[in-house]
């Protein structure tokens, strides 16, 4: 009684392109589940990030990738319901979904679940002082913009340095908005070396190794105070605007069984993309925060193959070997390992990311035998990526070292 | 039951009683007035119902197990918590009956349970009973090894805190009472019949009720009664835990109680997630109710300290209030015959649980100031929408346009009624309490934008810049 063969879970570029690929591989019924009215995800409210060289051969900005995306999707004669929520994924295949229309319950061979990242919210940053209105994050301030033509503030601050930071800091620009300052918590700015230099080009202050001591206003925001050392400084300003710290939309992993991994906060996954349950897969940002559309593109492909792959045979059911890894390593993706000969592996490569900057050796060993090494200066927010070596698959203890060297 | 068509409430501006502060008491106070028959005016200088202490609690429905012997505040615990019992499903309120465990996590501790359950039957609650850790454990198995005993108080339950304050004030209007927001009391002198200057004009009325709460004492002296108390805030952050941590938390748990304070509790929501807080802390300021980074973390350590399972879920919100304490711990509730005036003041931590009480409470003192009033022919139907996940919501049926807040699966259609409810909400904080939108894990990340364009022109302090941003130069 399954309703299709793949039920794809998330419209943005991951979910997409699962869907083509598994299209594109013969797979007849495949549905893609999108919450929202349109296909696109995060990509559609940034709306001058270009998107789209590697997966459609040019440039398209936001919403126009959306587009595209959503053009790409019908023509591969996917199964696309916009307006479908799901409230639940079920051991079996199930999907409880929810549309206008009521509740529905959906059931496929296999599951992928592609809901993407989320910025994190001042709450769960445990922010401290006043709790006026103004206080939102680049998401936030991107969608009012571009769909609603609402601006929800003038004289921002921005908090984080990270791309998005950047992108938050030209949308600001475009748009009237004049931010009073950029501040950072880490010493320096996170994001690469030209596009630090981009808010002093604009005279726009940037402050390092800042913390906010408190947010002040009734009923809108009339100042952030920021801490550094034992020295405050008061910003007037009218909002506060939280970039990046990203973090995967996965509770329908955290309210299942299933759960979600303490180090990334999404689920776990083996090379295949494969959960702790073998019907269901996930891909993109939801497995760690955070990547570009691009990148989650491509893994959405690459899990798609490997999806399709697993239909053609019965669910590999083997239990899982952990890869663990030692400080200051923050995560690692894929953190299982199935003992599985599959030549159709979605993750060729381990990603890694440091959790601060550091310098050392990084090491990666099987049962013990080291199999690959590198010396280097790692940084956080960086992306690192070990070669997946085949015979991994057959090791009983998959760890990574770091020896740290100053 | 009718539906009466409600009186006029005041043809001539004259109010049998004005009540000052349209907090969970006030709006109690308001119901039960207008079910009496009185014309009713509540005065709330807040832009929305309950943006004072009763924005922020623990949304408990206690029992009174621990109240002090022989207090007004045990009685109308008792009472208000009999009310509710007797009316929430009329009203379409929740009830969750979770109860709660008393945890001992010290030898010390474990010598008090003892004592806290001859009280709990001392104020007639009876269905307590002491368990074992292990015993304790099999009831939730998330509690720490650390556990020494517990005590397991049956009755206290679990609701939404705003609902039904919005439910009691929803059904004194349909009986006709008047509700003015944003108005704020500056003056009342009394000569047979009070005349109450305020922010937006001059009403008079036969009584007056001060239900103000944090301003409870500023607000006798505008009415020049004498001073009886003096408010002491005192603030409790909270941290509010994902939902996936609910399942860990069936029952609220309680600390032993010390003189000061409850102590923090690690509850169960009606909305599905999980509490922690509040903390106790005395303060000059009436307004500002913040949020410290330290003290977070600390309540985040507290509960996994308890419930270790609690260090993996996720943070969804964060909030603060203020609670209004005197310099004593009982309530301060005052009848002055000769002035036509009551005060229901320092109600500083039961507010919830005593409203309904201290509203039968007050109009029995009123009715001994000798005004008879005649009760209306009916009582109008009224419900508030259900925003708790222990009954259906709007999104399980059809029909509900779309959901626009996913993680509090908030319908366009519950946010179109209560944008067009009698009482609609009159600033941000009032609308995610009347529709739980934005008040999920991602905090407004998904819908905010959307949320803020259906409301758009709704509320009277828009923000800074909620202009139309095209073609407007910087």
């Amino acid at each position: 009684m399954t309703t299709a063969d793949v039920i794809i879970i998330g419209g943005g570029p991951s979910g997409v392109a699962a869907g083509l690929t598994l299209r594109k591989q013969g797979v007849p019924r495949v549905v893609l589940l999108e919450r929202e009215a349109e296909l696109g995800g995060a990509t559609r409210h940034c709306a001058h990030s270009p998107f789209g060289m590697r997966e459609f051969g040019r440039v398209y900005f936001g919403a126009a990738y959306g587009r595209r995306l959503a053009r790409a999707a019908h023509k591969a004669g996917l199964d696309i319901r916009t307006g479908h929520a799901v409230t639940a994924v079920q051991p079996h295949g199930v999907v409880q979904v929810v549309s206008a229309q009521g509740l529905q319950t959906l059931q496929a061979r296999r599951i992928l679940v592609m809901t993407g990242a989320r910025e994190r919210s001042r709450a769960a940053r445990l922010l401290p002082g006043d709790r006026p209105q103004g206080v939102i994050t680049t998401g936030t301030l991107q969608a009012s913009l571009a769909f609603h033509g609402l601006r929800p503030f003038r004289r921002p601050v921005i908090l984080g340095t990270e791309l998005v930071s950047f992108s938050a800091l030209l949308t600001c620009l475009t748009h009237g908005i004049r931010p009073v300052a950029m501040i950072e918590t880490a010493p320096a700015p996170l994001a690469r070396w030209p596009l630090r230099l981009f808010p002093r080009l604009m005279g726009i202050p940037l402050l390092c190794g800042v913390e906010v001591s408190d947010i002040l206003g009734t009923p809108n925001v009339n100042e952030v105070t920021v801490r550094k050392g034992g020295a405050t400084r008061a910003l007037a300003c009218d909002g506060l605007l939280l970039t990046g710290r990203f973090t995967p939309e996965s509770a329908l992993f955290l309210q299942s069984d299933i759960g979600v991994e303490p180090a990334t906060s999404g689920p776990a996954i083996d090379q295949y993309g494969r959960t702790h349950d073998p019907l269901i897969f996930a891909g993109g940002n939801i497995l760690r925060a955070i990547e570009t559309g691009g990148w989650a593109f491509r893994e959405g492909r690459a899990v798609g193959a490997a999806v399709a792959d697993d239909l053609r045979q019965s669910p590999e059911t083997a239990p899982p070997v952990p890869v663990t890894f030692d400080a200051p390593l923050r995560l690692v993706v894929p953190s299982l390992l199935r003992r599985s000969t599959r030549p159709q592996r979605a993750f060729p490569s381990f990603q890694l990311r440091f959790d601060r900057a550091a310098r050392g050796v990084l090491r990666l060993t099987l049962d013990g035998e080291e199999v690959w090494r590198k010396r280097g200066a790692w940084r956080p927010e960086r992306r690192v990526l070990v070669p997946l070596p085949p015979q991994a698959t057959q090791a009983e203890h998959v760890h990574f070292h770091f020896d740290e060297r100053s | 039951m009718s539906n009466p068509v409600p009186h006029e409430s005041s043809p001539d501006g004259f109010y049998d009683v004005a009540i000052i502060g349209a907090g969970v008491v006030g709006c109690a106070v308001a119901r039960r007035f207008a079910l009496a028959g009185a014309r009713v005016v509540l005065i709330e200088k807040g832009t929305d119902i309950l943006s004072g202490a009763s924005k922020a609690n623990s949304a408990i429905l206690h029992t009174g197990f621990d109240a002090p012997p022989d207090s007004l505040e045990l009685e109308l615990v008792r009472k208000g918590r009999e009310e509710y019992l007797s009316i929430h499903r009329e009203l379409g309120l929740s009830l969750v009956r979770t109860g709660a465990l008393v945890c001992a996590w010290s030898a010390g501790e474990h010598e008090s349970l003892h004592g806290i359950e001859q009280q709990a039957h001392a104020n007639g609650v009876q269905a307590v009973r002491p368990l074992s850790a292990a015993q304790a454990r099999a009831l939730v198995p998330a509690l720490s090894s650390r556990l020494v005993a517990a005590l397991e108080v049956e009755g206290e339950h679990v609701i939404d805190p705003w609902s039904a304050p919005l439910a009691y004030v929803t059904q004194a209007m349909a009986l006709g009472a008047t509700v003015l927001r944003a108005t704020e009391l500056l003056h009342g002198t009394f000569d047979g019949t009070w005349t109450l200057q305020t922010s937006t004009g001059t009403l008079r009325a036969g009584a007056v009720i001060n239900c103000a709460g944090l301003y409870g004492d500023r607000v006798d002296r505008c009415l020049e009664l004498p001073e009886r108390f003096e408010i002491r805030p005192r603030k409790g952050q909270f941290v509010v835990l994902d939902k996936a941590a609910f399942r860990h938390v069936p029952r609220i748990i309680l600390p032993v109680p010390t003189a000061i304070t409850k102590g923090i509790v690690i509850c169960p929501t009606a909305f599905g997630n999980v509490l922690i807080g509040p903390t106790a802390e005395e303060q000059p300021d009436r307004t500002r109710a913040s949020l410290e980074t330290d003290t977070l973390e600390a309540l985040l350590q507290r509960g996994a300290e308890l419930l270790p399972i609690l260090r993996t879920m996720p943070v969804s919100a964060t909030y603060a209030g203020l609670r209004p304490a005197t310099e004593q711990k009982a309530y301060r509730v005052y009848s002055a015959p000769a002035q036509r005036a009551i005060t229901l003041g320092g109600i500083r931590s039961t507010g919830l649980s005593a409203a309904l009480g201290l509203a039968a409470h007050a109009l029995h003192l009123y009715e001994r100031f000798g005004t008879p009033l005649t009760p209306p022919p009916g009582i109008p139907d009224i419900r508030v929408p259900n925003l708790t996940e222990t009954e259906e919501r709007d999104w399980q049926r059809a029909d509900h346009g779309e959901i626009i807040c996913h993680c509090e699966r908030v319908t366009r259609r519950e946010i179109e009624a209560a944008l067009a409810s009698p009482l609609p909400p009159g600033d941000p904080g009032g609308f995610k309490r009347r529709t739980r939108a934005g008040m999920g894990r991602c905090q407004g990340f998904y819908c905010g934008a959307r949320v803020a364009e259906m409301t758009q022109g709704c509320f009277s302090n828009p923000p800074p810049a909620a202009t139309g941003s095209q073609g407007d130069t910087p």
